[in-house]
């Protein structure tokens, strides 16, 4: 299921103003890569780009390529919606539907797009909250709304409804960044089971974090507030946290900045 | 009231205070006093005993207070007072015209007098009712809902999740245009169009066009300040688990906002049903019951209770039922309000755990 992203001179834009320019880089698929960097880098918007989601916000921009295995996301004829479809999203502060349950927030996507059986609802329901950690926590309040539940939960249940359409690729923007952290271990812990299954790109300010939970890590930097954003280099974890090969690197992870 | 001044040992955290019934004898203190002024001057009018009580109270609750507790609460006491003192100067007038309206309508208004029409009786006789009325009113007002509801909410949803530009700053200008147009000028415009280049006679539905005009403003208003209510997050998490934007608009931010939709349609239901203009100048009146909407003229409340007075000469059997139709007019609206809030509520989004 998992797919690789070959990313090639990507440019981002928002109206007129370049937010991220020219990024190449290449995610394997079966692992976590980590986007680190300061904020205003054009990590979140990078992110974005990788499915199609840049583009809703107004004035929003793309040029270059993001091929996923062998089909090019900005290429003619492809539908955002399909990709999207592809490459799941959470997001950065927990966002179950308010009007839903438990149960139909994690059967949206399948019920929204219109294509489903209800006994292959229920099992997709209790293999996708398995899969994010929850069904022992809700199983019997399936039918409660979902935004009675904890932060740490509801940002599960947003797990839970993005792998329930089976994407290849899930992207997480800061995932844990309004979370406790004793939730934020469970959402680390899940990651690393998630990874057997699909490509995952994380976005965390928390340096910790990307050590855990990375495989490769991907530092982003922009030389001056109005500039855009780059790539300033992208190495296994482990190299970048010890012996990174770029001097900015370096300076950022360990604190001499500014 | 001065405890707190006589302890030894004065806390920078701790001030004199006034005992929580302050207020409220306060207020005894200055209706009595008011009452007593007014007696004294020879003031015959209750205005005048509750405006001066009403000063008294500001004025009074200041003074004892910034000698007490210092010129901060004082202040305090005195925002707060003035708060509720304009709290009661709207609350009044509300008040004593439902109790106006229920006092003198209460008197025909029975089973018989909504269940029957004007058809027999003549105006200066008892009897009869406004069954025919409340079908006319029903009809040129549902008549109206019906078309000013898809087309303001369809309005709303292009202005919040699709209008970029010209066309939609447009739309939202015309509607605030809309929004100030008079009923009467409503009125004429459906006149002209209908009745006199179309050739098409009085009719109900000529007035529910007609307050569709003034209702669509309403509820694109409304529905676009629900609509821009629903979080944006909302929106991206159903596009980005591959929703297309209409499903997304129809099953995500709709019903996040359906109470509130609701509501604001409520309210303009609630704002045309007194209408009277546009009836006037387009529906007429009859004495009978007439149930079609869309032929010959109809009868409705406003029109019923305009010419009820009209021809009663302030007493007798027709004044007595122009405020009973005005009773069931004000208990119809309070209905329709009441119904909106329940639906809210019940379509919230539910936070319980």
């Amino acid at each position: 299921m998992a797919k690789r992203i070959d990313v090639s001179g990507l440019n981002a834009y928002y109206g007129s103003f370049l937010a991220i320019e020219d990024i190449s880089m290449t995610v394997e698929p079966r692992s976590v890569t980590a986007f680190i960097g300061p904020s205003g880098c054009g990590k979140s918007t990078f992110l974005r780009t990788l499915n199609r989601m840049h583009e809703v916000t107004p004035g929003g921009r793309v040029d270059g390529k993001v091929m996923l295995d062998d089909e090019n996301l900005y290429g003619a004829g492809i539908d955002p919606v399909a990709v999207r479809r592809e490459v799941g999203m959470v997001f950065q502060r927990p966002n179950p539907f308010p009007t839903m349950s438990v149960y139909d927030n994690v059967a949206a996507g399948l019920r929204l797009n219109g294509k489903y059986k209800k006994s292959e609802l229920d099992d997709v329901v209790e293999k996708s909250l398995k899969g994010a950690n929850l069904w022992n926590e809700v199983k019997d309040r399936l039918n409660k709304p979902g935004s009675g539940l904890s932060g740490g939960q509801q940002q599960r249940l947003c797990i839970a409804r993005a792998i329930a359409v089976e994407p290849n690729v899930l992207l997480m923007d800061e995932p844990c960044s309004a979370l406790d952290p004793i939730s934020t271990l469970a959402i680390e812990d899940l990651i690393g089971e998630l990874k057997e299954r699909f490509t995952i790109v994380i976005v965390t300010h928390n340096m910790q974090q990307a050590a855990r939970v990375s495989d490769r890590t991907a530092f982003f930097n922009l030389a001056a507030v109005g500039q855009p954003g780059k790539l300033i280099e992208i190495d296994d974890t482990e190299r970048i946290f010890s012996n990174p090969s770029v001097q900015a690197t370096e300076d950022y992870i360990s604190g001499r900045f500014g | 009231m001065s405890n707190a001044t006589l302890s030894p040992q004065r806390s920078s955290l701790r001030g004199a205070t006034l005992p929580k019934w302050f207020a409220w004898a306060v207020a005894a203190g200055s209706v009595v006093l008011g009452l007593g002024i007014s007696a004294a001057a020879g003031l015959g009018s209750s205005i005048q005993w509750a405006l001066i009580a009403a000063i008294l109270f500001v004025v009074g609750s200041y003074g004892i207070s910034a000698k007490v507790e210092g010129r901060r609460q004082a202040k305090d006491r005195t925002a707060t007072s003035l708060v509720w003192v304009a709290f009661l100067l709207a609350v009044i007038p509300l008040a004593s015209l439902i109790w106006e309206t229920v006092k003198r309508g209460i008197k025909v208004l029975d089973g018989y007098f909504l269940t029957h029409s004007m058809g027999v009786v003549a105006d200066t006789e008892p009897g009869g009712g406004i069954y025919h009325a409340i079908l006319g009113t029903l009809e040129q007002v549902g008549l109206a809902t019906l078309i000013s509801v898809p087309i303001g909410v369809l309005t709303a949803i292009y202005l919040v999740e699709y209008g970029r530009g010209r066309l939609a700053k447009a739309v939202t200008f015309f509607v605030d245009v809309m929004t100030g147009i008079p009923s009467i000028v409503a009125g004429l415009f459906i006149l002209s169009l209908w009745i006199l280049i179309l050739g098409m006679g009085y009719s109900g539905f000529a007035g529910s066009m007609a307050l569709s005009i003034l209702m669509i403003p309403v509820v694109v208003r409304s529905t676009e300040e629900m609509l821009k209510l629903v979080p944006n997050e909302l929106r991206e998490a159903s596009l980005a688990l591959g929703v297309p934007k209409w499903r997304t608009i129809l099953k995500v931010v709709l019903p996040t906002s359906l109470g509130g939709i609701t509501t604001g349609v409520m309210l303009a239901i609630a704002r045309i049903t007194g209408e009277t203009a546009p009836v006037l100048l387009l529906v007429w009146v009859t004495n009978f019951i007439n149930s079609n909407p869309f032929s010959d003229p109809q009868a409705s409340l406003p029109m019923y209770i305009y010419l009820q007075y009209a021809n009663s000469g302030g007493s007798g059997a027709a004044y007595d039922r122009a405020w009973a139709a005005a009773l069931t007019l004000i208990a119809f609206i309070m209905i329709l309000n009441l119904v909106a809030r329940g639906i809210a509520r019940w379509k919230a989004p539910k936070t319980g755990r």
